[in-house]
């Protein structure tokens, strides 16, 4: 059998040229100059609608172009506008018939910036339920109710399989498991489903090699893909595989950093002796890069108190680090309440000859106290893994905090979104 | 594939089976409708010119399903409001035959079955209507008034003269396909299987200016 060949009309109306891609399978055909339906069924074309009062529209994808899909090959024959009613808003969107001789008719459809690369299903899908709502369950994916509507045709240009007719209208369901949507239309009672896939408008120009730059997308489309839905569980597990790094680091450090004791020495306060209770200490050094420096004191106080005024002072700058640390211990029948011990870590020391200052008080009348001194070097800071641990938290929390700001976007643009208060009704 | 060798009653040109089991094909050159009796082939009637249809099918074409390879050997060319389909009736190298649909480009595969329930009648049977059969639901997804539009190649059955056709197609949830054929009473059913293109590994394909 020979080559089928590609076939171009005259237009009955204008004259003008109308070129048929689709071979036989084209039942219309819309002329782009004169935007005359034509019934191209039979050898003898014949006019089914003018439609004068439309101006004509170009689509964004000239008629006529070719792009690959899949492993698939289509062009683009025919274009429709469709708007939909979906009872208190209107909106219009773009919808391209693409056709491969062999593998048939897919369409491609634009809002907003938004693709999606549909087929008609031949598999009917089952009924189920997904938040707490209709939904159907095709190939193991359950898809959620969206939206319902009724679409009509307002604008048309190009080759059809059908017969076509503007300001007919269907009803229309989508249900959504992003980035797949499922589609029923129905008219005279038979219903078609269809299965949409979501492509970005860089994917489509891609396919199609379009000059220029894709329009804009605005908004979340009802199965766009969540740009968080990979990257907030990974994030989480990266936060998991973090802590344990952490954890690693504070076990090494444990080993590693105990400190080195700089000095240490054994006390003992008891009022009256002097007026003045402050005394130094013999000096000792502090070797090493700047560090930090922890001074602990333990005592032998039992049910009492005792105050600890201290300097860190640098033997050749006379630099001095000023705290004060109150120790108190008490402990009855019912339990205890405070410790003989207390610490305190003196950040960025720089290394030197230091001596300290101590100054003790405790209440007028209190037996003595005995108490040691340890000044370490170079101690484990708990207080810098605490604050590395809460700084670790804040990337996968504000990606769980952007996809439920995605999931509340597009579910606002479907029938369930939750009612604002003060409405339309108003 | 047996081969066997006639000539057309009415114009004398050889004609080709390519199925030893037809009983009706065309005439190429005349366009004759040819039965084949027990002695000869006898003329039934003509078809009118075929329609110019975009099938990538032709008689001739080879294909494979679940590694069983098929030919095409005739088929049934039917219209209806909406447009045309093909019923291409292909024949497995087991000897046994099946059609395959084309209607838009959308294929399906079936075969003759003999109904496991009793098959309602045509003012009986409606959209969404299902049927349990080998162990699936099958609902019926349309209705279709059709009539024949031509014929080609070798069929099973005569089949020039019907002219007025309702069918019933049914669908399930893993893709199976069913008609019901009200053509004859009690009504023939098919069941098979919607499939892809690439499924059915087709050679000999026809072939589309701008498309190679």
């Amino acid at each position: 059998m020979p080559v089928v060949q590609a076939k171009s009309i005259s237009c009955p109306n204008c004259g003008g040229p109308v070129q048929l891609r689709g071979f036989g399978h084209t039942l219309s055909v819309v002329c782009p100059q004169c935007q005359t339906a034509l019934d191209t069924s039979t050898p003898e074309v014949k006019i089914l609608e003018i439609f004068q009062s439309k101006r004509p529209i170009a689509p964004t994808i000239p008629l006529g172009s070719r792009g690959k899909i899949g492993d698939t090959q289509y062009e683009v024959i025919g274009f429709q506008i469709r708007e939909a009613d979906s009872g208190d808003d209107t909106y219009s969107w773009n919808e391209y018939l693409l056709f491969n001789p062999y593998k048939g008719f897919r369409y491609l459809t634009e809002y907003n910036g938004h693709w999606n690369f549909v087929l008609v299903e031949t598999a009917l899908p089952s009924p189920a339920s997904a938040r707490g709502r209709a939904a159907w369950r095709y190939k193991d994916k359950i898809f959620a109710a969206f939206d319902s509507m009724t679409a009509s045709t307002v604008y048309v240009v190009g080759e059809f399989p059908w017969r076509v007719r503007t300001g007919e209208s269907v009803a229309c369901q989508d249900f959504v498991a992003p980035p797949a949507m499922l589609s029923s239309e129905s008219t005279n009672g038979e219903i078609t489903w269809s299965r949409a896939e979501y492509m970005t408008g860089s994917q489509v120009w891609q396919a199609f090699n379009l000059s220029g730059s894709p329009p804009l997308a605005y908004g979340v489309f009802a199965n766009e893909p969540s740009p968080y839905g990979q990257s907030v569980g990974s994030s989480w597990s990266t936060w998991l595989w973090l802590n344990v790094a952490l954890a690693g680091m504070i076990f090494l450090f444990m080993i590693i950093s105990k400190g080195s004791v700089a000095f240490s020495d054994h006390y003992t306060y008891s009022q009256g002796l002097k007026p003045d209770s402050a005394f130094v200490t013999a000096p000792f050094q502090l070797a090493g890069r700047k560090s930090n420096v922890e001074l602990s004191i333990h005592t032998d106080l039992d049910n009492n108190w005792a105050f600890f005024s201290c300097a860190l002072i640098n033997d050749q700058t006379g630099q001095a680090f000023d705290f004060a640390r109150e120790v108190s211990y008490y402990h009855d029948s019912d339990g205890s309440e405070g410790s003989r011990s207390n610490s305190v870590i003196i950040p960025s020391v720089p290394s030197g000859q230091y001596y300290l200052r101590i100054e003790p008080e405790m209440e007028y009348g209190s037996p003595y106290v005995r108490y040691d001194l340890e000044v370490r070097r170079n101690v484990l800071n708990w207080g810098f893994f605490a604050i590395t641990a809460l700084l670790l938290l804040i990337p996968p929390a504000f990606m769980t905090f952007r996809r439920i700001s995605f999931e509340a976007a597009r579910w606002r643009e479907s029938d369930y979104a939750p009612k604002s208060s003060g409405g339309d009704d108003n | 594939m047996s081969s066997v060798a006639a000539n057309c009653p009415s114009c004398g040109a050889p004609v080709k089976f390519l199925w030893s089991s037809a009983v009706q094909t065309t005439c190429e050159f005349c366009h004759s409708i040819l039965v084949r009796t027990d002695v000869d082939l006898k003329k039934v009637g003509e078809v009118a010119d075929l329609p110019a249809d975009a099938s990538p099918i032709q008689i001739g074409t080879e294909g494979a399903y679940q590694n069983k390879s098929f030919v095409v050997v005739g088929r049934i060319i039917y219209e209806y409001e909406q447009g045309g389909w093909n019923e291409w009736h292909i024949v497995f190298n087991d000897g046994t035959s099946g059609w395959l649909a084309d209607a838009q480009l959308e294929y399906d595969l079936s075969w003759a079955t003999k109904s496991p329930t009793p098959l309602p009648g045509p003012d009986q049977i409606s959209q969404g209507q299902t049927f349990q059969w080998n162990g699936k639901a099958f609902a019926v997804t349309s209705r279709t008034h059709a009539h024949y539009k031509g014929v080609q190649g070798e069929l099973p059955f005569e089949y020039w003269d019907k002219s007025d056709l309702m069918f019933a197609d049914l669908r399930t949830t893993t893709s199976d396909f069913g008609t019901i054929d009200y053509s004859e009473n009690p009504p023939l059913l098919f069941l098979g299987r919607a499939v892809e293109f690439d499924e059915l590994h087709l050679k000999n394909l026809r072939e589309f200016e701008g498309w190679n």
